[in-house]
C-alpha cells in the first residue's frame, strides 16, 4: 500500500535564545484515500508539520516523503499533483473569483478548468464578482478552489474552517468529502473536535510538537474507558465548592473533573451511574441544580490527555 | 491571443498586476495626475520673467529724500524711508532687499546693507549704485544695447522635465515593486505562490515588467503635457530618452526587489524606503542641479543610482547627444540594475 504522506522523527527548532522547538520528533503515516485529521491547540505544532508536508518549510531532521517524492529533489513534481490552503491568505481584493482561478491555473501543467473549480465550491454566481464583495465563507471557498485547480492528488488544509459561521463551516465539509469520495487524500488541521470526528478517518492530536495519539476518532474515543459523560451542577448549603473529583469513588466512573461550573465523569454506563450519584448527593445535602449526557468527544480525550481544552492557549514551556 | 499563450504564467501574472493596477483610482492619481501638477506648480513658481520690482529701504537722515526722489525716476523700485531699527528689521524677514544709509562719511557718501547671498539683493544693490552714480552725474564711457533671449531649452521648466522623469521612475520602482511585494509577504500571497509550481523568476519578471508598463504611459503624458502647456522641448532623439526609461526602469526595480526582499512590514519598507530615497530626492538633481554642493560630496552623488538617470536624460533633452558620449551614465544605472537584482535574488524571502 503507498502512502501519500511518509515522514520520520520530523524535528524543527527556531534558532533563537531559547530555541524553540516547534516540532520534536513526528512520525506520520497517511495512507491514499484517507482523510487524515491533524487535532491540537494552537502552537502545538500542527501549522508547522503541514508546512514542512508542504513545502513550505525545511525540517531541521528527519525525512518527508509525499506521494512518494522527496523535497530535496522532487519539489516541482509534489507540487504539480497537491493543493494548498493556508491558514491565512489574503488573495488580492480587487481581481474577480474567476481571474483569480486562471492565475493559479495557469501555474500547473494538468488541471481542472477554472469554471469547474468555481462549480466545485458552488460559487458559479460570483464569478466575476471582485473578491473583496465575497463573505468570509465565500473568500474560504475560493481558498479552497485555488487549492482544487491543479487537480491534486493530495490536499492539505490548515484551519480551513476556523472562524467560519456554522453554515459556510458545513458548506466546506460538503466540498471535502466529495474530494474525498473522488479517492483524494487529505490532511486537515483543525481545533474543531466536531470537524475531525465528522471528516477523518483517523486522528492525531497534537501537543508540544508532538503526537500524543494517533487512532481512528472511535478508537480515541472508546480508549477513554467510557464514552458517556454525565455533566452536573449542584448548589451547596454555604456555597463552600466540592472537590474536583466529586463522584469519582462512585461504582462505574472512570474518571472525574471539573469543567467551568459543570463536574464531569466519565462511565460507561450512565444507567447506572446515575442513581448511585443521585443518592450520594442527596446523603450530602446537596441539591442538584442541572443534569445532562452526552456521547464522549475528541474534546474529552484531549482534555483526559492534557488536562487543557483545546481551544486554550497554548503557554510556551 | 493564442491559448497557451494566455495561459503562460508571465502573462497570467502581468495580467493581474495590471487590472489590480487600474482598479485603484488613487494610484492611478499618484501615477499619472500627480506629477503633472507638480509640473504646473513648479512651472509657474520659477516661470522666467523678468524682476519686476525692487524693495529699498532708505534709513531716515537729512539726504533721505533727495535719494528717494533719484530712485523713484526707476518704476522697477518700491522706495521707502524708514528709522534704522525698521530698516534692519525689514531686511531681515525679507520685506527689503536693499537699506541705503546717506552721508556717514567723507569718503563714501552712501553705504549700503544687503546680503549678497541673495540674488534679488544684489541685483537691488547694483541697480540703486547706478542710478545713484548717474544722479552724481556719472556718464556712461561706452555705448551697449541689450538683446533678450528666452530660447526654450534655457528655461527652468526645461531643466525641470528630465528630473521629473527620472523621478517617476524611481517612485515607480520603489512603490510598485518594493511596496506591493511586501503587502503581498503581508497577505500570505507569496507563500501562496511558494506552494504552486509557479516559476520564481516568472513572477519576479512579471513584478518588474508589469512596472515598466505603467511607467512608460506616464512618461508620454509628461512629455507630451509640458509641451503643449511650456513648449518644452526634446533636443536629442526620443530613441534614446525611450531607451533610459527602460533602464532607469530596470535599475529602480532592482533596487524596490532588493529592498523588498526581507521586510516583514509595511513600516519596515517605508522606512527603508525613504532611507533609500531622501538622499537622492536631495542630491540627485531632480530640482538643482548637484554641481551646487561642495567637491568632496561629489563622488558619492555621481554613485547615486539616480544621478546618472537624470544627467543622462538632461544631456539627451537639453543637449541632444547621443548614445556614444553616454556610456558612464549608462554603465552605472545598469550596474545597480543587475547588482541589486541578483543579491535581492539571493536573499528574497517568500514568507
Amino acid at each position: 500500500m503507498p502512502y501519500a504522506i511518509e515522514c520520520r522523527d520530523l524535528r524543527k527548532t527556531y534558532p533563537g535564545k531559547p530555541p524553540v522547538e516547534a516540532v520534536r520528533g513526528v512520525d506520520l503515516l497517511v495512507e491514499e484515500g484517507e482523510c487524515f485529521g491533524v487535532l491540537g491547540p494552537n502552537g502545538a505544532g500542527k501549522t508547522t508539520t503541514i508546512e514542512i508536508l508542504e513545502g513550505l518549510l525545511t525540517a531541521t531532521s528527519g525525512e518527508a516523503r509525499v506521494l512518494g517524492h522527496r523535497w530535496s529533489t522532487d519539489g516541482d513534481a509534489i507540487r504539480q499533483q497537491i493543493g494548498i490552503s493556508l491558514q491565512e491568505t489574503r488573495l488580492s481584493e480587487k481581481l474577480t473569483v474567476l481571474e483569480t482561478l486562471t492565475l493559479f491555473r495557469s501555474f500547473y501543467r494538468d488541471g481542472i478548468t477554472p469554471e469547474a473549480a468555481i462549480k466545485r465550491v458552488s460559487l458559479e454566481e460570483k464569478a466575476d464578482s471582485w473578491i473583496k464583495n465575497l463573505s468570509g465563507g465565500q473568500k474560504q471557498r475560493v481558498a479552497v478552489a485555488t487549492a482544487l485547480i491543479g487537480d491534486p492528488k493530495l490536499l492539505f488544509l490548515d484551519e480551513p474552517t476556523t472562524g467560519l459561521d456554522p453554515q459556510s463551516r458545513r458548506e466546506l465539509w460538503g466540498i471535502i468529502t466529495e474530494f474525498r469520495s473522488n479517492g483524494g487524500t487529505i490532511l486537515i488541521t483543525t481545533h474543531y473536535m466536531d470537524e475531525a470526528e465528522r471528516l477523518c478517518d483517523r486522528v492525531a492530536i497534537f501537543d508540544h510538537g508532538r503526537i500524543l495519539k494517533l487512532d481512528t476518532p472511535r478508537n480515541l474515543i472508546a480508549g477513554l474507558g467510557a464514552d458517556h459523560m454525565i455533566d452536573f451542577q449542584v448548589r451547596t448549603k454555604d456555597n463552600h465548592s466540592l472537590p474536583d473529583e466529586y463522584g469519582a469513588d462512585l461504582p462505574g466512573v472512570s474518571a472525574a473533573r471539573m469543567d467551568a461550573e459543570n463536574h464531569c465523569l466519565s462511565v460507561a454506563e450512565p444507567h447506572i451511574v446515575i442513581p448511585a450519584l443521585l443518592s450520594k448527593l442527596q446523603g450530602d445535602g446537596l441539591v442538584l441544580t442541572s443534569l445532562t449526557t452526552r456521547q464522549a468527544t475528541l474534546e474529552d480525550v484531549f482534555v483526559h490527555l492534557t488536562g487543557r481544552h483545546l481551544d486554550d492557549e497554548e503557554v510556551e514551556p | 491571443m493564442s491559448r497557451s499563450l494566455k495561459m503562460h504564467p508571465f502573462y497570467q501574472l502581468m495580467k493581474v498586476r495590471v487590472l489590480e493596477f487600474i482598479r485603484q483610482p488613487e494610484a492611478i492619481f499618484w501615477v499619472y495626475v500627480f506629477p503633472l501638477i507638480m509640473v504646473v506648480a513648479l512651472g509657474l513658481a520659477f516661470r522666467s520673467e523678468p524682476v519686476e520690482s525692487m524693495a529699498v529701504d532708505i534709513q531716515e537722515g537729512p539726504a533721505a529724500e533727495t535719494i528717494k526722489e533719484s530712485l523713484e525716476t526707476d518704476p522697477r523700485f518700491r522706495v521707502q524711508i524708514s528709522n534704522e531699527q525698521e530698516a534692519r528689521r525689514r531686511l531681515r524677514v525679507g520685506k527689503a532687499e536693499l537699506i541705503v544709509v546717506a552721508g556717514e562719511s567723507a569718503e563714501s557718501k552712501y553705504r549700503y546693507l544687503y546680503d549678497p547671498t541673495r540674488p534679488g539683493s544684489l541685483l537691488a544693490r547694483n541697480a540703486t549704485d547706478d542710478v545713484l552714480q548717474r544722479a552724481a552725474g556719472r556718464e556712461d564711457v561706452i555705448a551697449t544695447s541689450d538683446t533678450e533671449v528666452r530660447d526654450p531649452g534655457s528655461r527652468y521648466i526645461d531643466f525641470l522635465i528630465p528630473g521629473l522623469i527620472g523621478m517617476g521612475l524611481m517612485g515607480g520602482g520603489m512603490w510598485g515593486v518594493g511596496f506591493a511585494i511586501v503587502d503581498m509577504r503581508i497577505r500570505q500571497l507569496l507563500k501562496r505562490f511558494l506552494g504552486t509550481p509557479m516559476k520564481k523568476n516568472h513572477f519576479l519578471a512579471a513584478m518588474m515588467c508589469s512596472r515598466l508598463l505603467f511607467t512608460i504611459p506616464e512618461i508620454v503624458v509628461l512629455l507630451v503635457f509640458s509641451r503643449l502647456i511650456f513648449g518644452v522641448q526634446n533636443q536629442g532623439c526620443y530613441g534614446i530618452v525611450g531607451l533610459l526609461v527602460i533602464l532607469g526602469g530596470f535599475e529602480f526595480a532592482g533596487i524596490g526587489l532588493l529592498v523588498a526582499s526581507r521586510a516583514k512590514t509595511l513600516e519596515a519598507v517605508s522606512g527603508l524606503m525613504n532611507l533609500v530615497m531622501v538622499p537622492m530626492w536631495i542630491g540627485s538633481g531632480i530640482f538643482f542641479s548637484p554641481d551646487r554642493f561642495p567637491d568632496f560630496v561629489q563622488p558619492f552623488i555621481k554613485l547615486l543610482p539616480l544621478t546618472p538617470l537624470i544627467s543622462a536624460l538632461r544631456r539627451v533633452m537639453l543637449e541632444g547627444v547621443g548614445l556614444s558620449a553616454l556610456g558612464t551614465e549608462s554603465s552605472i544605472i545598469l550596474g545597480w540594475g543587475l547588482v541589486t537584482f541578483l543579491i535581492a535574488l539571493r536573499t528574497f524571502r517568500w514568507d
